[in-house]
């Protein structure tokens, strides 16, 4: 690990932070305070839309609706994409002439892109039509992301909330979130990045022709397009199977910082989206320095795990001089890879520019840890906030005490319902995770889609049941996924992982809507500060590191000793 | 009824030496009646461990009876230690109850075998039916005479009689209860000692404020409170999250052991003692006897809270109303000053001043007779002696005195001498009037004396602070609590004591409406206000407050309205209260993290013993050195047991609590018990695995 290695890195996460404070002042605004950019332009066109869909922007929601309302909408979608998917061989923007995709692959598939996880178990260039990549997927990866800030924008007005019921109307949030966040944000990448050489065409395939004279099919496609809202949604589903270490996905060091920076963006923003709607920065940012503390020395393990130098038992094989190489992009080096593999695994990204299959242990490890935290280290767009103030419940519910109230969270008491849903937030993933991988290691059919033995054969099955239950979707390479058993186990765990902190963390705004703030004083546990960062970060880290020592210590862990 | 002294010392015995051999005992054979599966299935964290115990046991009796393969001594060792685990965690239980048992115990002595007379119509001439006491029924009148225990709860309807409430209070001297006013209100269970009173029964049979507080003494009746409750769901999730990692561990370890063809499974001894390690059994096995704690210490104050809901409020109350009188001050005003007029020596108006006060037996006319004692030495003379007649304080002359030989001496307010004085054609002196305000701007209260000639001066009347109240205010205000005087003064009299007593607010001129007035204003501000009361004018303010202690001596209304009673009825002890809610807080948060920070240190004993045999590379997380597996497994099984008893003591005892701000305190307590808790069983484990490797 150098020391430009280090700053590189730094300096990069400090761009991302002063770029997501003016934006979360932005979100704020325009799900908070309601307020719309260039309201000549856009507000006729938002009416315009309500009308048309039979919304009343009015209307305001209780937890129950909202919750409702998103239901819908995610059934709907997972319906019109699996429909897409299953008939794609018979609709236009073919020009492949993909075959339909199969039953339990489409299912796959359609979860994963609703709820944000965008866990890929087909090679996009070689299965899906151009019309199941951009009306399909791109739809899904603008409103998965769109549906996360929602849930978060209902949560920050239900902790707000003085004695109300509602949380605001969820079409409202889905619509503005969209066409006030989303598309511009995308839009702008998008430009940037096919200013790269990221390709953006309709048209097909490239035929050409080699040095060695032979014949070479070159895939193409709305490359850019996808790629800037698959980095800004968190999403992580890339138009190719290599994802952001193909070529024409991330060509240069620029669209790879570039990509880098927007995967962390908008979770960062939201930490500042939510402190001004509560109308207490501090909240925010402490929320924010929790996430921050957890990530950079993880971050600084990965680089220098990456860059080597090897460790002495395998140096003869993998020391290159410049870190381990395997696995990944010339153009990009270990460290970018390493960077970006903690980014993407701790926001609930899931896309990659090397393969984390051919990691070092440790920096697998770290992959994997982040995500098996539950992604709540930036995390999803607003997904990875609102699973971050499930844990700053339990964490001022466990410690509070300790100051001699009864614990209380921005001034709403901490009570049974609470504690019970944040328990559902926190079990279900855990759960999901833990069950999946003892189903697998116990099927023979399943154990069949291993790559690998030992050890390492354990990571594979760990990395994939922790990136679905906790709607990641990066993959560790290794494991054939795409087997009906598989394509619906982890489906499942997605479904779970998505809508079984969602649903929860929505009837936890309810019930704290309901409650009345108590006056804060010097007799109050302060959720601000150092203190309660330090807390944070710790009951994250040491809840993760419970629930999975056993798992890591039997797969990353056993790795590492054995080639250290 | 012989029972009177021991019955009121009982509460206090309890104070003074923790536990006898008897209370250990009856623990014991307690905690050995709670291994019932029904009683275990009320604490899910325990109840974990109850089943493993049984499991481990089974693989135990199996191993002996060569029924399966595997089992042996760790299968044994485990099991036993698990159910003193189990024991443990009973034994903090029943050891909280017995304190409470002991004064249970004595309660109910006074409830036996009492008759009770009854009379038909409420009528003192009429003829008394003989029935037991607990036929009485609510609404029916009842006689008790000197002598007699009263059979119930009531109000005395007639009569006056000196009654013996040491049964509950603990204070041998009588009190006087009355018909009318705050004073009439009686308990079942205390004795008249002399004359009479007819009793109307409001307390419905078996729901006496005895029977009451006996239940809640013994921890019978104890229904969980709100944030029990929600603490129980949380340890029962992480218990499930344990459950589904040692549970899926078996598979895990399959794996492990059939790719990498080395070693051996995991075994279900080793896979139940990771899980009763790491389901949070300290914090479970202690959190009812915390709780039972927390009453335990409310009732030694002499406190009886109705519930524990309104221990648990008193922690969390951040504004406290305090009565002046009584709370503040002490009870009475005192003369501190003599402010003689121009033409008049202070000791010339000492003298008139004592004179005035001889016969007035009130605290502030006795204080002006130790003044003039104080001050020129002047001795006490009798009235008759001096052919002197004293004139009573009267409503309608407002003033009191003496009429002399040589002439009247009055005293009383400003304006009521102004009246008298020009009555006789005499002026009241500019200088005097200013030196009144001037009284009157400090907080005090000036009495003017004049005799038949002129004003001779003014005695400055002053409240006196309690001692320490002023530091105890300052503390609270640390600890974030607004301290309000409530008082029926004037503003400018309430503003200078308060600003004398260092409170953050006061109302003047109280009024019951205007108390109820503020505190809803503070609540609707998001304050959780405490208040005491006794009369019956303080019911509402009482019902509406957050926690709200009634005196005992207090009307019968106001001690239905509020949540606690002070048998000792000192308004004070609100502030010991409020301390003593929070310190139960602390005491479950701090045992809550020490507990679950333990988990860290029994991972590195038990994963390493658990699959070195597969994967020797995993030796490297034996930090603590403990060597051979097997004993590696149980030195962190009997650690997790041993600290059970370790903090019993603490949770009944309480943490120790400081008037700091909530910052300082969670950064001491976090050092302690979350830093502490961390550490401990690293030490404590491998002192148990050196210990193990001598013996076994």
């Amino acid at each position: 690990m150098t020391t430009f290695d280090v700053l590189r890195m730094l300096l990069q996460f400090a761009l991302v932070l002063a770029l997501a404070a003016p934006l979360g002042g932005y979100l704020a605004r325009v799900l908070g305070e309601g307020r719309t950019p260039f309201p000549g332009v856009f507000a006729p066109f938002e009416r315009a839309l309500y009308r048309a869909c039979g919304i009343d922007p009015k209307r305001n929601m209780d937890w129950r609706s909202y919750a409702l309302a998103f239901l819908a909408l995610q059934l709907v979608g997972f319906l019109c994409l699996y429909a897409l998917l299953r008939w794609q061989g018979s609709l236009p923007f073919n020009p492949r002439e993909f075959a339909d995709v199969p039953a339990p692959l489409a299912f796959n598939t359609a979860v994963s892109f609703v709820t944000n996880t965008n866990w890929q178990a087909y090679g996009g260039e070689a299965t899906l039509s151009y019309a199941s990549q951009t009306v399909g997927l791109t739809l899904q990866n603008f409103v998965s992301a769109a549906c996360g800030l929602s849930v978060l924008a209902a949560l920050a007005r239900g902790l707000a909330a003085r004695g109300a019921e509602q949380l605001g109307n969820f079409w409202v949030d889905v619509t503005r979130s969209t066409l006030y966040v989303l598309l511009p944000l995308a839009l702008l990448l998008a430009l940037a990045l096919a200013s790269q050489g990221v390709v953006q065409t309709f048209g097909p395939y490239v035929e050409a022709q080699t040095l060695e004279g032979g014949q070479q099919l070159i895939a193409v496609g709305p490359v850019a397009s996808q790629v800037a809202i698959k980095q800004l949604g968190t999403n992580g589903g890339g138009f190719f199977n290599v994802n952001s270490a193909h070529p024409l996905e991330n060509p240069t060091p620029l669209s790879n910082a570039l990509q880098l920076g927007a995967l962390l963006l908008l979770p960062a923003a939201c930490c500042f989206m939510f402190g001004r709607m509560l109308g207490d920065a501090r909240q925010g940012r402490s929320l924010l320095a929790a996430m921050a503390l957890l990530l950079v020395p993880l971050n600084l393990l990965a680089i220098s795990a990456e860059r080597g130098p090897a460790p002495a038992r395998i140096a003869a094989v993998a020391d290159t001089g410049v870190g381990f190489m395997e696995g990944k992009e010339v153009r990009h080096g270990p460290a970018e890879s390493a960077t970006w593999a903690t980014w993407t695994t701790a926001a609930s990204n899931g896309s990659v520019n090397s393969m984390h299959d051919s990691a070092s242990p440790l920096g697998g490890g770290v992959a994997l840890l982040l995500m098996l935290l539950g992604e709540v280290v930036f995390g999803g767009v607003g997904s990875g906030l609102y699973g971050m103030v499930v844990f700053g419940l339990l964490t001022v519910f466990l410690a509070g005490l300790m100051v001699g109230r009864t614990p209380e969270y921005l001034g709403k008491k901490v009570q049974a319902f609470e504690i019970q849903m944040a328990s559902i937030a926190i079990l279900a993933p855990t759960a999901t995770a833990l069950i999946g991988i003892a189903v697998a290691v116990l099927t023979p059919s399943i154990r069949a889609s291993l790559q690998d033995r030992g050890a390492h054969g354990f990571s594979e099955f760990l990395y994939a049941f922790a990136s679905a239950a906790n709607n990641n979707g990066s993959a560790f390479a290794g494991l054939s996924a795409d087997t009906p058993l598989l394509n619906f186990a982890l489906g499942l765990s997605m479904l779970i992982g998505r809508y079984l902190v969602a649903v929860p963390v929505l009837a936890i705004a309810g019930s704290m809507a309901r409650k009345s703030p108590v006056a804060a004083s010097v007799g109050t546990f302060p959720t601000h500060g150092a203190l309660f960062v330090i807390l944070l970060a710790s009951s994250v880290l040491l809840v993760g590191a419970l629930s999975f020592a056993p798992a890591l210590a039997l797969g990353p862990l056993v790795e590492h000793l054995r080639v250290r | 009824m012989e029972t009177t002294a021991i019955r009121g010392s009982a509460p206090r015995a309890a104070r003074s030496h923790g536990y006898d051999v008897r209370t250990l005992r009856t623990a014991v054979v307690a905690a050995l009646r709670k291994l019932n599966p029904r009683s275990q299935l009320r604490n899910p964290v325990m109840f974990v461990v109850w089943v493993g115990a049984v499991l481990t046991s089974g693989v135990a009796l199996a191993g002996a009876l060569n029924l399966i393969p595997e089992g042996g001594w760790l299968d044994l060792w485990v099991a036993l230690w698990l159910w003193f685990t189990v024991l443990f965690a009973n034994f903090a239980e029943a050891l909280a109850e017995s304190r409470g048992r002991a004064q249970a115990e004595s309660l109910r002595a006074a409830r036996q075998d009492t008759i009770a007379k009854v009379l038909p119509h409420g009528e003192r001439s009429e003829h008394v039916n003989l029935i037991p006491a607990h036929h009485v029924i609510r609404g029916q009148f009842v006689l008790v005479e000197a002598g007699d225990s009263i059979p119930c709860d009531g109000e005395v309807v007639e009569g006056i009689a000196s009654v013996d409430e040491s049964a509950i209070t603990g204070e041998s001297a009588p009190v006087i209860r009355e018909s009318g006013g705050d004073r009439s209100s009686v308990t079942g269970g205390t004795r008249v000692l002399s004359d009479w009173i007819v009793v109307r029964a409001t307390g419905a049979v078996g729901d006496s404020f005895l029977e009451r507080m006996i239940a809640l003494v013994e921890g019978a009746k104890r229904s969980k409170t709100p944030n029990e409750i929600a603490l129980e769901i949380l340890l029962a999730g992480l218990s499930l999250v344990f459950l589904l990692v040692t549970a899926t561990l078996l598979p895990f370890s399959l794996f492990a052991v059939s790719e990498n063809g080395a070693g051996a499974p995991v075994s279900i001894t080793t896979l139940v003692a990771l899980l009763v390690c790491l389901i949070p059994t300290t914090i479970g096995g202690l959190l009812s006897a915390i709780g039972i704690a927390g009453m335990d210490r409310m009732i030694r104050q002499n406190v009886v809270a109705t519930s524990g809901r309104a221990v648990e409020a008193a922690g969390d109350v951040d504004v406290l109303l305090l009565d002046k009188t009584g709370t503040i001050t002490l009870g009475n005003r005192q003369a501190v000053e003599f402010h003689p007029a121009p033409d008049v020596s202070e000791r010339e108006l000492a003298n008139a001043a004592q004179l005035s006060s001889l016969a007035d037996e009130t605290p502030e006319g006795r204080s002006i007779v130790v003044l003039a004692k104080a001050r020129f030495g002047l001795r006490e003379r009798q009235v008759q002696e001096l052919g002197a007649t004293f004139v009573p304080f009267s409503a309608q002359t407002r003033m009191s005195g003496v009429d002399l030989p040589s002439g009247p001496v009055r005293k009383g307010a400003a304006d009521a001498i102004t009246k008298w004085l020009a009555s006789r054609g005499r002026p009241f002196p500019k200088s005097v009037d200013d030196v009144v305000k001037s009284i009157a701007r400090q907080g005090g209260t000036p009495l003017v004396v004049a005799d038949s000639e002129r004003a001779l001066g003014v005695i400055h009347l002053k409240d006196v602070l309690k001692g320490g109240i002023k530091e105890r205010f300052a503390q609270l205000r640390r600890m974030g609590i607004r301290t309000v005087m409530i008082t029926g003064d004037n503003p400018l009299t309430a503003a200078a004591i308060a600003a004398e007593a260092g409170v953050d607010d006061y109302l003047a001129e109280a009024t019951p409406e205007r108390k109820l007035e503020l505190i809803r204003e503070f609540q609707s501000r998001g304050h959780l206000v405490a208040m005491a009361g006794d009369g019956a004018n303080d019911a509402p303010a009482l019902a509406q407050a957050d926690v709200a202690v009634a005196m005992n001596s207090g009307a019968q209304a106001a001690k239905e309205a509020g949540n606690m009673v002070d048998l000792d009825s000192n308004p004070t002890k609100l502030i010991e209260i409020v301390e003593t809610g929070k310190q139960m807080l602390m005491t479950r948060g701090a045992v809550t993290t020490f507990s679950i920070s333990n988990d860290l240190a029994k991972y590195f004993a038990i994963i390493p013993a658990a699959f070195v045999s597969t994967y020797p590379e995993l030796s490297a997380l034996d930090v603590m050195g403990l060597g051979e597996s097997a004993n590696a497994v149980l030195a962190a099984v009997i650690f997790n047991a041993l600290v059970i008893v370790a903090l019993i003591p603490l949770a009944l005892r309480g943490v120790t609590y400081r008037a700091l701000p909530a910052a300082e305190i969670l950064r001491r307590n976090l050092l302690l018990y979350g830093l502490g808790g961390l550490l401990t069983p690293f030490v404590g484990i491998k002192l148990i695995d050196m210990l193990l490797d001598l013996f076994l």
